[in-house]
């Protein structure tokens, strides 16, 4: 017999492993921005990948509804505020799983808004979904397992991957290596990559300095035309179509923080993470955090964690605690991976006064100079008060400056009138409704 | 849905399919999003429906997100 109901917001892997976990025992909604479930690793354009749907199939064999195309704008501790392509509704909820997964992490440099400058699962994610890149140059740049990854995607269909360069040195790969060792299905899955990856130049404790704009005469005047790569004293210019750049993950945050779950403690250089008890639950009652929300930890833990957080949200504690040990092995491998995966304060460099910091509201950096918090930045800078909601800046202030990101407020992505209207008409309902800039 | 029909970006008619999303054809055709609010030109970014970069007006739907939208038969998309 079910008991109570969970909803379940993101459908990635940890999404899915909790809707599939609950949905013999409760009543489960899983709700997504994308149309089908898979999130991002499993992204298959417009469909289903078929580990997607593996997860999803039992699931919704035992009752659980999809809401896909929806995305959260509001929440209180009653209800969610949803938005799709064509309205809004009000959704009560009972007992919530957060498992909204991670986003890139983009550090700033001259040159980094140009068109033809993406993320490194960005560029990915939009191959997936129709852009044609054979025969084009993409130079592959950041810091992660991600860039291999992508480049090795990218050079599947068809592009010539001029070159991967990653900041971290190669003493901290070989502690990478290591760490490893305690997870053979990750050992397998490098050894793989850098199989696929024969060839190309992987360049070590290297980075782009700068992006060049193409010339106004070229007939893609405006685009990126080549990246200024530097490797200890040498400096060099690669010409490419595309760069994609990325330096890991930042775990998405907003909502659980709008909902007032605490952080975990701060980890030095590491974006934050929502803090949760060995059941995956929050600091509020009855909110649940599972995958990348709670601290980047890849595939593996993500499901782990998903399914720990969907037993534990329909009531079965005792078949949650099976899979504890198996969760904090993963656990292990994601520490080591964050610490080898540590920036070099060099890149901090890298930004000049004039480079655009804020891409919404178009904040250089020295401007932001002038300010000692986040919230200053935002109240008298414009930082982060743009459409974006500050997800991509606040990523790189907190990597500056160590500046806390604390000022969640719904909506929290952008919405029509309408949706705003129905949240104003339940206002009466919340506890409280301070109106605060 | 047919494998292939005709979209118009700023008018002009495009070929695209079902699988393509609004901003992986623009990247396609090398046209911009948008500018910022400083006249930087500017196309997608993060790919995932995080940065907001790739808004543009999708029929009637002015800042709907290129990433998150696939591309349907006739579809209006005009840049800003």
């Amino acid at each position: 017999m079910k008991t109570g109901s969970v909803t379940i917001i993101g459908a990635g892997p940890a999404g899915l492993a909790a809707a599939a976990a609950a949905a013999p025992y409760a009543t489960v909604t899983l709700l997504d921005e994308n149309p089908g479930p898979g999130g991002q690793i499993w992204r298959a354009g417009a469909g289903t990948t078929t580990a997607a749907a593996e997860l999803w199939e039992p699931a919704r064999q035992a009752g659980a509804q999809w809401l896909g195309g929806c995305r959260v704008v509001a929440a209180d501790a009653h209800a969610l505020l949803l938005e799709n392509a064509t309205g809004a509704q009000r959704l009560p909820w009972e007992k919530l799983v957060l498992a909204p997964g991670a986003r890139e992490r983009f550090l700033p440099f001259p040159g980094w808004t140009l068109p033809g400058v993406l993320g490194a699962g960005g560029l990915q994610a939009l191959v997936k979904n129709g852009l044609d890149i054979r025969g084009q140059r993409v130079m592959v740049a950041g810091s992660g397992p991600l860039l291999l990854a992508a480049a090795a995607f990218l050079r599947s269909q068809g592009a010539i991957i001029a070159g991967i360069t990653e900041q971290a040195t190669r003493r901290q790969l070989a502690g990478l290596a290591w760490a490893s060792l305690v997870s053979p299905e990750k050992r397998k899955q490098a050894s793989g990559l850098f199989r696929q990856l024969r060839g190309v130049p992987y360049l070590t404790h290297c980075w782009v300095e700068a992006a060049e704009v193409q010339e106004s005469s070229h007939k893609n005047s405006g685009w990126l035309a080549a990246v200024r790569l530097r490797r200890g004293n040498r400096r060099w210019r690669e010409p490419c179509d595309w760069l994609a750049s990325g330096f890991g993950l930042a775990p998405n945050i907003e909502l659980a923080r709008l909902l007032g779950c605490a952080l975990a403690p701060a980890a030095e250089g590491r974006p934050s993470s929502i803090a949760v008890d060995d059941f995956q639950l929050a600091s509020q009652s009855n909110i649940w955090c599972a995958g990348e929300i709670t601290g980047i930890g890849g595939l593996e833990l993500s499901l782990l964690e998903g399914r720990i957080a969907g037993l534990a949200a329909a009531g079965q504690t005792a078949l949650a605690r099976r899979w504890l040990k198996a969760r904090d092995r993963q656990r292990h491998f994601a520490r080591a991976l964050a610490r080898a995966a540590r920036l070099d304060a060099e890149l901090r460099r890298l930004p000049g006064d004039e480079t655009v910091i804020c891409r919404c509201e178009d904040v250089p950096l020295g401007r932001l100079r002038e300010y000692h918090s986040w919230r200053e930045a935002r109240l008298l800078g414009r930082c982060g008060m743009g459409a974006c909601q500050g997800r991509i800046c606040s990523d790189i202030t907190g990597w500056l400056w160590n500046w806390q990101y604390d000022t969640t407020r719904p909506p929290v992505t952008p919405a029509r009138i309408s949706t705003l209207a129905l949240m104003a008409a339940n206002a009466e309902k919340a506890s409280s409704s301070e109106f605060i800039l | 849905m047919p494998e292939t029909f005709t979209v118009f970006i700023n008018g002009q008619p495009v070929t695209a399919g079902p699988e393509t999303s609004v901003a992986a054809l623009l990247l396609r055709e090398r046209m911009v999003n948008r500018r910022s609010c400083a006249g930087q030109l500017r196309a997608a970014f993060c790919g995932m429906g995080i940065c907001m970069e790739c808004r543009v007006t999708i029929d009637s739907d002015a800042h709907g997100l290129g990433c998150m939208t696939f591309c349907r038969p006739n579809m209006k998309i005009t840049t800003l």
